[in-house]
Order: structure tokens, then sequence, then C-alpha cells
């Protein structure tokens, strides 16, 4: 019998990111008993990292902003695979959920009549971000946990889950570790919101952390819920890649949002180069044009290097391959050159970027104000996940929900930046709100006690392997390698075959793994329990990838480098056949409604 | 012990694109040394020092030398980090004696012909190796009133404040909560007033309510009677290990006092005191 802690609440969100703490307040605000719990600390998780802003048609800085011309966006970077009804439910919503952030204590950047400033980013019409600086994330996740704290929710800190708890159907709660002791908790709650983030550490370049192990994606897969287009993987253009150490850290897009530029070492800037059709009509045609965008020019177009990431990301890798760029393996971003422009652009650069100049200072030696910064692509964030439905998130078991990252559907095929940060906050709440109305309608549900006593198995299994068997660090390390170089940013129907064949062999390697030492603030052991959520969703990754036979979005197919309208008409879905199995089917996307049709068509250009 | 790979990425024999070719021949061509580290090991506060060689190149930081010390040769090495990139205060620890976050401390800042040692946070009860249990800072947070805005200044129930007011708490707002400065406080680490006194951290945290353009709460008596701000002598360690710069003691801690002060020590009654003297039965 494994020995182990009950622990009773209402509604339990897994992740206190921003999206399970929007969640969390949200849940708690109905005076229900609500449970957090981490794989961190409070207040660490990855939103933290979020430096450009949140995306939200408030209009504060150009009034031709609102939240249709945000939906037609979102929808066009997203190549028209997103859920229309989240994505029109995020742009209507996440102006009242910036604002009420600044009431529960966030003071972003100010506009000069004193209301909150929005900058211009990738793939958005209009400036639409509101920010703090270049850290906008650490405002916001703060914000959220000084709030959090005072509205009565029970935060787990260190606490990992391994396994979801079903009553018949329907979700009955989670099993989980703490990382600290190493003690064994059950988590009986009648709703569950899940709000893990994304699966970064699947590849080895990646601006996530050790977190982002696709924990809720591969818990709800094992549950029998579905996954949505997982093959969309978002690879961020702008990530440090000298010195090695520092490879994958992020470069906020906000540095190009500000007039830093993209040059090749011949110090040409490429991105004017090749221009996609769709969105040649709003993308300046010369550099001037595109500086004095930057600099609120309302009648200027914007320049090429505030594409949507995937795009540049491949622009990238194409001047990186045919041998016109840096000397470690990448391109230029330069915002120093915007001292012929600006009289005090140092103490400008170092204002509006604070956190970029202090990083590359303090990691790089480089000083941004003088220098370009040498860039390459970095995984980033994951547009697939969980599948929801688009007014409530719930998944498709009863009473379990999913936010944020680890949801599918409002990103589609590519994710807009500043959209994440807006996701969180419309979303979370959302989540939290009818995760609460289901929690009132059921009584507790009780929970099987063999799938409890097999997870702790399953769980302590490592040890008795011990520190002869292979170790886990070895095993994540094949797996981050071949997700890198065979299901990456450009992919091809062999690689990918040859990628679900070693996943086989690596997925056979990770259930042998061992560990030494005890159930003590283990990494080794830790890792070692990751490693069987890191292998579903690399599968899930490389199966959708393969399956889709166009470019789409983050998507990249060598072999297939065209879109093809076929595949603009259904979402790919994984969910477990009877035995267990992982299968891969189409749904289709239904017809979006005639008003939102209209919108679409009236931003074309 | 495992002589290190070279960084490069393992390419099963595949042809890798030149992208990621062009960065493995990078890694192959950067500087490598072998360098000594001292780390400590323990559980509950017993403990000592370990040493581990491992290879090391230009640019390392301490966290990622840790880390490949704990891949190759022990697995079960306990330290706590998350971002890796100075933005979420997990990986604080004494680095060669000085309190640091491993993920900003570069090796070529280290001397580099000794070993370089690590340990825990001394403040904070000792869970295993590096990692210590700062459960405590997360008690005193909620202790402290909350945000309180005045009434919305505009119908659509939004304000308007100047950015002027905003850039005034910006620089408190960094806080990445790595708690150094309540590491390196010596009325917690050497006098353990963790009862009476809640340390830089949440001094700088009542600065940035208190100075909040729109917050309306009252938190000078309780800084004065529940939270200890009188035990603070301005000795200013906190602000030099803070990784974010923030001025710890100069912008947030005396401003703090001299509202205690101005609230709770009328300042004309003891110049009154002081020219008559004390009052005469």
């Amino acid at each position: 019998m494994a020995e182990y802690q009950t622990v009773d609440h209402d509604v339990l969100i897994i992740g206190a990111g921003g999206a399970g703490l929007r969640a969390a307040v949200e849940a708690a605000s109905t005076g229900l008993k609500v449970g957090v719990v981490c794989k961190s600390l409070l207040g660490k998780a990855h939103t933290v990292m979020a430096e450009g802003g949140v995306a939200a048609a408030m209009a504060n800085v150009d009034d031709r902003d609102n939240w249709k011309v945000h939906f037609a966006d979102t929808m066009r970077g997203g190549q028209y695979l997103n859920n229309w009804r989240m994505a029109q439910l995020h742009a209507q919503e996440a102006p009242a959920r910036v604002n009420e952030l600044e009431a529960w204590g966030a003071l972003f950047d100010r506009t000069p009549d004193g209301r909150i400033l929005q900058r211009n980013f990738g793939g958005h019409r209009y400036p639409r971000l509101a920010h703090v600086g270049d850290r906008t994330g650490l405002e916001m996740i703060r914000t959220l946990q000084d709030h959090g704290i005072h509205s009565g929710m029970d935060v787990h800190m260190e606490c990992t889950v391994l396994e979801l708890l079903k009553d018949g159907d329907r979700i009955a709660g989670a099993f989980a570790y703490d990382r600290e002791r190493g003690r064994f908790k059950v988590f009986r709650a009648k709703a569950v919101v899940m709000a893990t983030g994304g699966i970064g550490r699947a590849f080895n370049i990646t601006s996530n952390s050790w977190e982002y192990t696709g924990d809720g994606q591969a818990l709800e897969d094992l549950a029998v819920a579905a996954l949505q287009d997982m093959e969309f993987v978002q690879f961020h253009p702008t990530g440090m890649i000298w010195p090695p150490s520092v490879r994958g850290i992020l470069v906020t897009e906000g540095v190009r949002g500000e007039g830093g530029v993209l040059r090749n070492k011949d110090g040409k800037r490429f991105m004017f180069d090749n221009i996609p059709d769709n969105y040649k009509p709003q993308t300046a045609d010369n550099e001037e044009e595109g500086w004095r965008y930057t600099q609120g020019d309302k009648s200027a177009r914007r320049p090429p290097e505030l594409l949507t990431r995937d795009h540049v990301a491949r622009m990238i890798v194409r001047e990186v391959k045919e041998g016109r760029g840096t000397p470690h393996g990448g391109v230029y971003l330069d915002i120093s050159w915007i001292k012929e422009k600006l009289p005090n652009a140092t103490e400008h650069i170092k204002k509006k970027l604070p956190s970029m100049y202090h990083q590359f200072m303090q990691l790089a030696n480089i000083d941004i104000t003088k220098e370009a910064m040498e860039i390459g692509p970095t995984t980033h964030y994951v547009m697939g996940g969980i599948r929801v439905d688009g007014d409530t998130q719930m998944s498709t078991i009863p009473g379990l929900y999913a936010a944020g990252e680890c949801a599918a559907g409002l990103h589609g095929a590519n994710r807009l930046g500043g959209n994440s940060l807006s996701d969180l906050l419309v979303f979370g709440k959302r989540a939290g709100q009818y995760a609460s109305e289901f929690a009132q309608s059921q009584a507790a549900p009780s929970f099987d006690q063999e799938q409890v006593e097999a997870a702790a198995a399953r769980a302590l299994a490592p040890f008795e392997r011990g520190s002869n068997a292979e170790g886990p660090y070895q095993v994540q390390e094949s797996l981050q390698t071949t997700m890198q170089n065979l299901v990456g940013i450009v992919r091809t129907a062999s690689e990918m075959e040859r990628a679900l064949e070693e996943l086989k062999v690596l997925r056979a390697r990770s259930e042998k793994v061992g560990v030494p030492g005890n159930r003590e603030y283990n990494p080794g052991w830790h890792t070692a329990l990751d490693l069987r959520h890191l292998m579903i969703v690399s599968e899930a990754v490389a199966q959708s990838a393969l399956a889709r036979k166009e470019s789409r979005g983050g998507h990249f197919r060598d072999d297939y480098p065209d879109k093809d309208p076929e595949f603009a008409t259904f979402n790919h879905v994984i969910q477990r056949g009877p035995n267990g199995e992982m299968q891969l089917s189409r749904a289709i996307i239904p017809p979006m409604p005639d008003d939102l049709q209209a919108i679409i068509k009236e931003n074309v250009s | 012990m495992t002589a290190p790979q070279p960084s490069g990425p393992d390419t099963h024999g595949v042809a890798v694109d030149a992208y990621t070719a062009a960065q493995a021949a990078q890694d192959a061509a950067v500087g490598h040394e072998t360098r000594t580290f001292k780390l400590w090991r323990g559980a509950d506060g017993k403990g000592d020092f370990q040493d581990f060689t491992t290879e090391t190149n230009d640019g390392m930081v301490v966290l990622d030398a840790i880390h490949q010390i704990q891949a190759e040769q022990c697995n079960d090495l306990a330290v706590r980090w998350n971002c890796k990139a100075g933005k979420c205060g997990s990986c604080s620890a004494e680095i060669n004696g000085k309190p640091k976050l491993m993920c900003m401390t570069r090796l070529d800042e280290l001397p580099a012909n000794e070993p370089v040692t690590v340990e825990p946070m001394r403040a904070f009860p000792h869970v295993r190796d590096l990692v210590t249990d700062v459960s405590w800072n997360f008690r005193v947070k909620p202790r402290i009133q909350k945000f309180t805005p005045r009434p919305p200044d505009a119908p659509d129930g939004t304000w308007r404040i100047q950015q002027a007011d905003v850039e005034r708490v910006q620089e408190f707002r960094k806080c990445i909560e790595c708690f150094l400065c309540q590491d390196v406080c010596h009325v917690l680490r050497d006098h353990h007033k963790h009862e009476e006194f809640i340390g830089p951290r949440f001094l700088v945290y009542a600065a940035a309510l208190e100075m909040h353009p729109l917050d309306v709460a009252e938190r000078t008596t309780a800084l004065k009677d529940d939270f200890g701000i009188g035990y603070c002598n301005i000795t200013k360690c906190c602000t030099k290990v803070c990784p974010e710069h923030i001025t710890i003691t100069d912008n947030a801690i005396i401003p703090l006092k001299e509202r205690v002060v101005d609230e709770h020590f009328d300042p004309l009654r003891a110049l009154v005191r002081l020219v008559r003297g004390p009052k005469r039965k």
C-alpha cells in the first residue's frame, strides 16, 4: 500500500502561471475551496519570461483599433485553423482583462494622457500590446500572485502531478508528489483546470525551462482526452546563440517593435526579399517607411521584421543555410543603429528594453546600445494542445478544463506575439468560472484506489532500478536531439518517420531509467518522471506533423512547401484508442458565422 | 569520472541542416578548460563540501556547470532553478561566499586558479544540497495589507496615471523574489528575527504599495509594530546583492522609515521638547 495524504478541493488548478493563477482567482471568488498545484515556487512560472506585452484592442494609441481587427489579425496569423469562437472571445474580452489587472495593482507604461500605452508587435495591425518596458510577464504574474494570495486559495508549491484520477467518465482529481520531500498526495476535486504550459523541453534549443515537459497535454492524453493540432510548434525567430550556454534564451520581439532590424553578414536587411503575398498590402517596401511605423507614424506600414514569427524564423534559417549567417550561425539583430535617428538613442534603448540590455551585457559581454546582437530561432511555444470547448474551456472529459498554452484552438497554426498573455487572462478566467459552475453542480467524487497504487508503483520504479541502469539525463538529451533534428523548424517525411522509429526506442529506454539517492529533492528522479510526459507529447507532435502534408504557420515541410487548401478545413485530433494506442483523426472545422466572415473580409487589406 | 562530450548535437548519422551544423561547429571551437567545484552536499543542515571536476567552456555560468555535473556525475544533486535567464529568481546560492544567482554568474568572472565554491543560502532552513526552504517568505507576504486602489478616474472604470508616477515604483516592481536580500540581512541571517522582521524584500514590497500612484491603504502602523522596520540599521548589505540593482535601502527602506516617523512621531512636539527640555513636575 502506498502512503499518501489526501487533500480535498472543489476546484483543483494544475499550474500557476498566468492562466492557472487567473483561473484560481476566478474560482476562489465564488467562495469554493480552490487548490493550486505548481512544480516551482509560486511566481516563478514561465509567464515571468514574457517580455513584449499583452495584446488587447483598447485603442489607446491608435483609435482605428477594435476587437474586430484583433480578431482578423489573430485568424490571419493562425492561417484560419483557429477555433474562431475562441479568437472572437479573446479579442472581445482582452481589454477588460487588462483593465482588471490594473485594478489589482499592475502598473503599465502610460500614454501622454495617462492611459495604458500600447506598442507595435508582429502581425498586429495597430499598436496593441500593453506593456511594462520589457518585463510585462513579471508584472502580470506578480499582480495575479499578490492578488491571489488574498483570495483564499491554497497553494501547493513544488508539487508535480503524475496522474489524473477519474470517477467513471468524470474527473476526480490528481495524484502527485511533493518535490521537496518526495511524499505522495492525492488531490480529490470536483473539477480540475489544467494550466501547465508548454512542451519546449522536448527540443534541444528552447526558451523554455525544465518545467515545460508537456505534463498537461500528456496527462489529459493518458486520461483519454483529445489533443489537437500538435504539429504546430512555434520557433521564435530571436533567441540568443552565443555563448553556447545561453543558446535559446529569448530575445524579445519588442526589440524589433522598437525599431530593431535583422541583417545578414553582408549587412543586408534580408527580410525585404520575401514578403508573403497575403501580408504585402500592409508591409513596408522600404526601410524609411518601416522606421516611421516603429515610431508611431500611422500612415506608414510595418517593416518586414515584424511579419509573423514562423516566417521570420524560416527566413533566418535560410540566410544561414545559404552561407550568409554570422560567425556563430545566426543573423544580426541590431537596435543600436537607431542612434542615426534618435538623439538620445542609448538612454532610449535602456529604458525601453532594460532587461535585454542587462541580459546581453551580463551573459554575452554585448552592449546592445553599441553593437548588434547575434540571434537564431529557438523553440518557444506550442499552438496545439488539449482540445477544448471554445466558450467553457472544458476538454472532452467532464469536469476537466484546460487554459493557456496547454490548451489548443486560439492560435491555430501560428500564434501572434502578445496573444499568449491575453490568452492566459481571457481563458484562465473562463476556465475558472466554468470549472466552478461545474463543481457547484457535483457531489464529491470518489477515486480508484488501484489507479493510485499503480501510479505510486510506477513513480518509485526508477529507484528500484537504481544507478546501474541508464540515467534519465542521457535519455532526455537523446530525445531532445531527435526532436530538434528530425521534427524541427524544417520538416520532411523521411526524417519524421525516422523520428517515430527513434521515439519507440527512446520510449523503451525511458521506461528503464534508474536513479540514485532517495526521494528528497532529487532532480534525477524528477527528470525520470518527466520523461513519460515528454515521450507522449513528442510522439503526438511527430505523428501530427507527418500527417500534415503541407506547410502552414509554424509547420513547414520541405517536401510539401506550399499551403494546401484541403488542409485548411480540419484540425488534427489525437486520442487514445481502446488498446491505448495513439490515434490520429481529422475534425472538420465548423463553418464560421456570417458576421465573423464579414469581419475577415473587411480586414483583408 | 566520465569525460564530457563535446557539446555539439548528437546527429544520429542524419544529415543535419546547415543551421544546426554551423552551431555545432561553433561549439567545438570554443575554449575549454577543466575546473573544480566545491559543492555543498547534505540534508537538513548537515553536510560538507564535495569536490567535482568538470570541463567548462567560454561564457558558461555557474548553473551550467552544476547541470553538467548533475547530468554526468551526480544525478541526485539537488539544485533549484527555473528560467536560467535571471528573471525568475529561483537559483539563489552563495558562490565563493557571495550571494548570487547561479544563472547570472559567469565562470570567467570568478578567479580561475581556485575552486568555485557553491553553498545554499544560509538565512533559511536547509533542505538538501543547494536547496533551502524559502517558504517563510511566502507566509510573510499575505500579512501585508493588499493593494487598495482609489476609485477609478474615468466612467469606464479606468485610471489616468502619469508615466513619471509609474516610473517611481517600477524600480521596486522589478523584484524577482530571489530572496538574496533576505539571505544577507543580518537581522535575519545572524539574529533570526524572522518573527519580528519582514526583511528587505518585503520592505521593498511595502514601499511599492505605499508609493503606488493609486493605492490608498495605510501600512505605517504595521510597518512599525508588526513588520519591525526599526530593526533595519541601514547597512545596505541588501542593496549590494540585489541582482536587479534595486536601491533597496535608499529608495525603499529609508523613505518608509520617514513615513513611519511622520505618522507616528510628531516632529513639532519633539522640537518643543528639545527647546524647553523635559517637562518638569
